[in-house]
Order: C-alpha cells, then sequence, then structure tokens
C-alpha cells in the first residue's frame, strides 16, 4: 500500500474525498440525487454495453434484433427494460437534481463552473437519450429523428447542408441509425468525464446546504462517510424500488405503443410525440409560430439555465430565506410541469395560448423576475451558521446521548 | 392509437394544472371497455387454456390474412407460454409448410415446418397481400399487443400507473372484434370499409372476422365473439410478450429483497445520524 502510494497516491485520494470529505452536517434527502445520478448512470452503462452485443445497427435488422433481445436472449427483456425505464429515471433523478440545485441558489457563487458543468451534462443527456431512442427503429423512434433532426433545416443558408450531413444521406436511414448508435455508445463515456469534473468542481467548492450560508466551523460538517455514504445508499435503495415498480410492473408505461409498429418512412403516424422528458421544450418549439425562432427557443430554453448565476441578482442562496423567489419558482416548476403536459397533446386552440402564456412565463422568470428580485425582494434573516440552524430547529439534545467520538 | 404518459404530468397533483386537465383532448373512438385479464397486476400470469384457445382462434382466423412473424413453432413449448408438449409443438409445427432452400440444385422447396421455423407469413409478400385483400395491409400481429392503445387522458393516466394498468392493447384488441355496428346515420363509409367504433376514424379495412360459434372450443368454454376476443388478445399479448410469466416472478422477488435491503439501509442510517441528531456537544467536530 505504501509502496503504491509513494507512486500514485490513488488510495489516498478515495480517502480525501469519499471518506474524510467534510459534508455539511444539515444537507436533506434532496441531496442524495448526485448520488443517485452516478447510479443511474452506472446502471445505464453496464446494461447498454451488454444490449449493444446483441443489438444490430441496421435498418432491416434494428426491430428485429430488439426484439430477439426481449425474446431469446437469456434476461433480455430485463436488460432492455432497466435500459429503457432506466433513461427515464436518468432524467427524473437530474430534474430533482436541478430542481434542488434552483431551490437552494447551488449555482451562485463559488459554485458557478459546477453548475455549469451540470448544464452541459444535462445536455449530453438530452442528445444521448434522444439518439437511443432512435435505436430501436420503431415508428416514433424513425419520426421522432426526422422532426428533431429537421430543426436544424431552419438554420438560415446553411440549415438544409446541415440536415444533409446529419442524416449522412437525403432522408433518415441507415448512415443516420449507424451514426446515432456509435454516439449513443460514445457520449456515455462523454458524460463519464464530465461527471469527475462535476464532481471535482463539487469539491473544490465544496457543498452548498438548506441554509445557503457557507460552513464556517468543522462542527458544522461531518464526514462522508460514514454519514453522506449511508444516507445516499439508503435513498437510491428508495429510488430503486420505484424503479423496479416500472421495470416488473409497468415496463411500457413511459414508451408509446408506436415504437412497437416497425419503422415506416411511408407512413407518418397521427401524433408525433418525443420522449416524456423533453416535452416542456417540445412545448416550447411548437408555441412559437415561426420555425427558426422556436428552434432559437428550445436551445434557449436549456442554455439560459447556464446564465443563472449572473441572472440571479440575490446575495442570499436558500429559497429558504428568500419568500418571493419561493413562490416564483414553484411558479416556474408548475409552469415546466404544464409545458410538458402541453408538449404531449395536439397543439390546436388552447392548447397553443397555455403553451405560449407558460413559455413567456419561463423565459420571463429567467429574464425579469430573477434579475429583479435580487434587487426588491426582502428576504428572511439567515442563522449564522449551520449549526445553528440544526439547534433552532429545536432537535431534542438528550443527555443521554452516546459519547460522541465518531471519527474515521 | 395515440397516447403519451408523462411522468412529469405526475407531479401536476399539485392542482395548478386543474384547469388544462379538464381540457381532455376530443377522442374520435369510443374508449375500450377495461376487461379482466390473468395477466394483469403483481402476481397475473398467463392462461394456459386461454392462450391455447387463442392460438386456435389465430390459426383457423387470423392467420388467413395476418403474419406473425416473429413466433417459432418453439415457442408454443415454451414455459410461460401455451404450454403445448414439445411433440405437440412439432406435430403443430408439421402441418405447415414452409419454404427452404435453395437446395443442392438451387432450387426452393417446401417442407413441413420444424420447431426452431417461425411461422410462415399466408401471403409471400406485402404486395401480394395488399392485392388480395382490398388495398390493405393486414398488420404483422407478433408485437400487436403492445403496439396498439388508447389514450386515457389526465387524470386516468396517472391512476394507472399506480393500478398497473398496461392492458391496452388487449383491450383495444378485444373491442375492435365486437366493435362491428351499424353506422350512425349521418357516417358515409368510404368504399371497402366497416364501420366500428372503437376503430379511430372508424372505417376499419377489416371486415367482421369472428361471430359467435365459429370456432369450436373442447372445453366447455362459451363460444361467442367476446369470449373470443378475450382468448386472442390474451394469445396475441402472450406473442408480443412471451417472458411477461418470468418477469412478474423475478419482480415480486426483486422487490421483497429490495424493500427488506432499504428498511435495514434506513435503520443503519437511523443508528449512525443519531449520535449527530442527538449529540448536546456541537462543538465536536466530525471530521476526521
Amino acid at each position: 500500500m505504501k509502496w503504491l502510494e509513494r507512486r500514485l497516491p490513488i488510495a489516498s485520494l478515495v480517502n480525501s474525498s469519499f471518506v474524510a470529505y467534510p459534508t455539511p452536517r444539515n444537507l436533506n434527502y434532496w441531496w442524495t440525487f448526485g448520488a443517485i445520478l452516478t447510479f443511474m448512470l452506472g446502471v445505464q452503462i453496464v446494461t447498454g454495453v451488454v444490449l449493444a452485443m446483441h443489438y444490430t445497427p441496421h435498418v432491416d435488422f434494428a426491430f428485429n434484433s430488439v426484439e430477439s433481445i426481449m425474446r431469446d436472449v437469456n434476461y433480455g427483456w430485463l436488460l432492455r427494460y432497466i435500459h429503457a425505464n432506466g433513461a427515464s429515471f436518468f432524467f427524473v433523478a437530474a430534474y430533482i437534481h436541478i430542481a434542488r440545485g434552483m431551490y437552494y441558489g447551488s449555482y451562485k457563487e463559488p459554485r458557478e463552473v459546477l453548475w455549469i458543468l451540470g448544464v452541459i451534462l444535462f445536455m449530453l443527456m438530452v442528445a444521448t437519450g434522444f439518439m437511443g431512442y432512435v435505436l430501436p427503429w420503431g415508428q416514433m423512434s424513425f419520426w421522432a429523428a426526422t422532426v428533431i433532426t429537421n430543426l436544424f433545416s431552419a438554420i438560415p443558408v446553411v440549415g438544409g447542408s446541415i440536415v444533409t450531413w446529419l442524416w449522412g444521406g437525403f432522408a433518415v436511414g441507415n448512415p443516420t441509425l449507424n451514426r446515432f448508435y456509435s454516439l449513443h455508445y460514445l457520449l456515455p463515456f462523454v458524460i463519464v468525464g464530465v461527471v469527475m469534473l462535476h464532481i471535482w468542481a463539487l469539491h473544490v467548492a465544496g457543498q452548498n446546504n438548506p441554509t445557503g450560508v457557507e460552513p464556517k466551523t468543522e462542527k458544522d460538517m461531518v464526514a462522508f462517510t460514514p454519514y453522506a455514504t449511508i444516507k445516499d445508499v439508503f435513498f437510491t435503495g428508495v429510488f430503486s424500488i420505484l424503479f423496479a415498480w416500472f421495470i416488473f410492473y409497468i415496463p411500457n408505461y413511459l414508451g408509446h405503443s408506436d415504437n412497437y409498429v416497425p419503422a415506416n418512412p411511408g407512413q407518418t403516424p397521427t401524433h408525433i410525440v418525443p420522449e416524456w422528458y423533453y416535452l416542456p421544450f417540445y412545448a416550447i418549439l411548437r408555441a412559437i409560430p415561426s420555425k427558426l425562432l422556436g428552434v432559437t427557443a428550445l436551445a434557449a430554453s436549456i442554455i439560459v439555465l447556464a446564465f443563472m448565476p449572473w441572472l440571479d441578482t440575490s446575495p442570499v442562496r436558500s429559497a429558504n430565506y428568500r419568500p418571493l423567489y419561493r413562490q416564483f419558482l414553484f411558479i416556474f416548476f408548475a409552469a415546466v410541469i404544464g409545458l410538458g403536459y402541453l408538449g404531449s397533446q395536439e397543439p390546436t386552440g388552447g392548447y397553443v395560448i397555455a403553451a405560449r402564456i407558460l413559455t413567456i412565463y419561463y423565459f420571463a422568470f429567467f429574464f425579469v423576475i430573477l434579475p429583479l428580485l435580487g434587487l426588491f425582494e426582502k428576504t428572511k434573516p439567515l442563522p449564522n451558521s449551520i449549526s445553528e440552524s440544526v439547534l433552532q430547529k429545536g432537535v431534542p439534545v438528550g443527555a443521554s446521548a452516546p459519547p460522541a467520538g465518531v471519527h474515521d | 392509437m395515440k397516447r403519451h404518459h408523462s411522468l412529469a404530468a405526475a407531479f401536476a397533483l399539485s392542482g395548478l394544472l386543474c384547469c388544462f386537465g379538464t381540457a381532455v383532448s376530443a377522442q374520435e373512438a369510443d374508449a375500450p371497455p377495461r376487461q379482466h385479464w390473468s395477466f394483469w397486476g403483481p402476481f397475473g400470469i398467463y392462461d394456459q387454456g386461454q392462450l391455447q384457445r387463442g392460438f386456435k382462434i389465430y390459426r383457423e382466423v387470423c392467420s388467413n390474412c395476418h403474419s406473425i412473424k416473429l413466433l417459432s413453432f418453439r415457442n408454443l413449448a415454451d414455459p410461460g407460454g401455451p404450454g403445448f408438449t414439445e411433440a405437440q409443438a412439432a406435430a403443430i409445427a408439421a402441418s405447415f409448410q414452409v419454404t427452404d432452400g435453395p437446395n443442392d440444385e438451387g432450387q426452393m422447396f417446401q417442407r413441413p415446418g420444424k420447431l426452431s421455423d417461425t411461422f410462415p407469413p399466408p401471403f409471400p409478400n406485402d404486395q401480394t397481400a395488399r392485392t388480395a385483400l382490398g388495398g390493405k395491409l393486414p398488420p404483422d400481429m407478433s408485437t400487436l399487443a403492445k403496439a396498439r392503445s388508447y389514450e386515457w387522458g389526465f387524470p386516468q393516466f396517472i391512476i394507472d400507473a399506480f393500478t398497473m394498468y398496461q392492458e391496452d392493447g388487449p383491450d383495444y384488441i378485444h373491442a375492435i372484434l365486437n366493435g362491428y355496428t351499424d353506422p350512425p346515420a349521418d357516417f358515409v363509409l368510404p368504399p371497402g370499409g366497416q364501420y366500428n367504433k372503437y376503430f379511430p376514424g372508424h372505417a376499419i379495412g377489416m371486415p367482421k372476422p369472428l361471430s359467435d360459434g365459429q370456432v369450436e372450443y373442447t372445453d366447455g368454454t362459451p363460444t361467442t365473439v367476446d369470449q373470443y376476443g378475450r382468448d386472442v388478445a390474451a394469445f396475441l399479448m402472450w406473442a408480443a410478450e412471451p417472458t411477461l410469466n418470468a418477469r412478474k416472478r423475478l419482480g415480486f422477488q426483486v422487490m421483497i429483497f429490495l424493500i427488506v435491503f432499504t428498511g435495514l439501509l434506513y435503520f443503519t442510517k437511523k443508528r449512525v445520524w443519531h449520535a449527530v441528531l442527538h449529540d448536546p456537544d456541537l462543538d465536536k467536530p466530525r471530521v476526521a
């Protein structure tokens, strides 16, 4: 061990990062979703690598090779249902993780780079998930690929050429499927790399906490292991129960039945919808009558997240001490969910108007509400320290508690 | 045939969305009545007798027009299926003629089916099928029961996640088989179409395929279209999802494990944190 330590101090790196690493003592369960996301990334990579051993990326064989995985490969149905539902649950965890960051102001100084890396991770997830959805080559795969790649044609002058370049031909076809397969295999490992940077940045800046007050002394902290570790593992277990419910009992609930029909370029489905996790952005795209502006709004709706650290002018981090921000933020969450629902519906009549109102709120939240609130909002007094906030909550302080002495 | 479940909307329980929830999108077709299925729920598995009856209907009626290309004869003897013995499955296979070849002389030839063969399609190619059937191609039935659904709308789709409702495909198939009625007076039926109240757009290309007493049952089950519809829909569900029984069994084991394991983790977590939460002396740092 000493021999290795002198040449490559990996053991002490793990120890300082995941064992002795000090973590705020007041973290709640919303802070366990980072660990859950890491778990989901592992699940997706392991199941995905095995699925790739049985999958054939060719327009004539892709659908049947997926069905062969479902029918003939030992536990192939399990691998595929884990992977397909795993994508959804990856996004569930990511959305909760992002919402937690927005609520507790985790994007603010000194965590801007950490936050931007997170936005990059989200964009990589969107790209990976989309290309993975194309691989089974069902009707929805094919038509989703057609609709989404066609968005690039909105770019002036070079749009048409870009789409042809993306397709590798003049329509979505075999070259498209092959390159999506290649990238779907590559991008998860890019995600792994960015996750490492994300964790590195986290460990430089330190974790935020529900009070948003920076830790002042050692008594504000507990060691990562066992305190954060056991909490993360426990809640990953809770999350897995929900995940297993979908895998074993309603494995096709989150999918679309049209994707069990083989891709047919000659027949357009009555209603093309993306996977549920893209629906809010899809609604924003459709809310705007101009294609170019719609695509711009779609891209902006994600990119704007990266600018949150500078759009938010308030010095206070946690929404617990920002009553107005808290209300506007909950309306924002409701607006995103509302956009998600509208994205799944036919874009007619009142739905378009509702989608436009919610889209306006979505952007107004970032460009109007966030900058102004910091100037006008009257915030609640902050606790002096994390340990003070813990004591104020009236946690029973029993004299019979076992002697402290938990040292790693 | 269109449905989208959005988990995001599951969070809409906040009630902030009531204004959208009431605006259910216009449904062209009637909602298929929900049937009782033996394979519903955490312990639901296929009923062997029903799958055998459904197979009989497929073989005698559906297979005249519909292919089921992904199903092999060997599947008939697979565990969790209709429960034919291997000898019975081989006899069924031998009763079909499949095209094989080319042989040493370079000719394609017909031979009796083997267990490893897939079910031969009724028409050599899609164009022949269209020509023979008035221009419409009957869909392949391999994944049909998972490829059809009905959009139940909010809030039913959220309830369905909790009640494990996954049977809208079989419900739809049963409904279609029982949905042939006289068209309303103001309905203009396109040429070659039949009126079906559960079919999107109502004009279905398939003539009414089943009538009472058409397929003989030997086990005393009523020979009604209602019963035929249920049996063949169950068979098609098995054809689309042959590993359902194994999934339910493993699912129960995994659930038991996860619940016990997570419970133990919870108590471990409580014990580890006990000292932190009940420590009168917050001055003592807990960082190594």
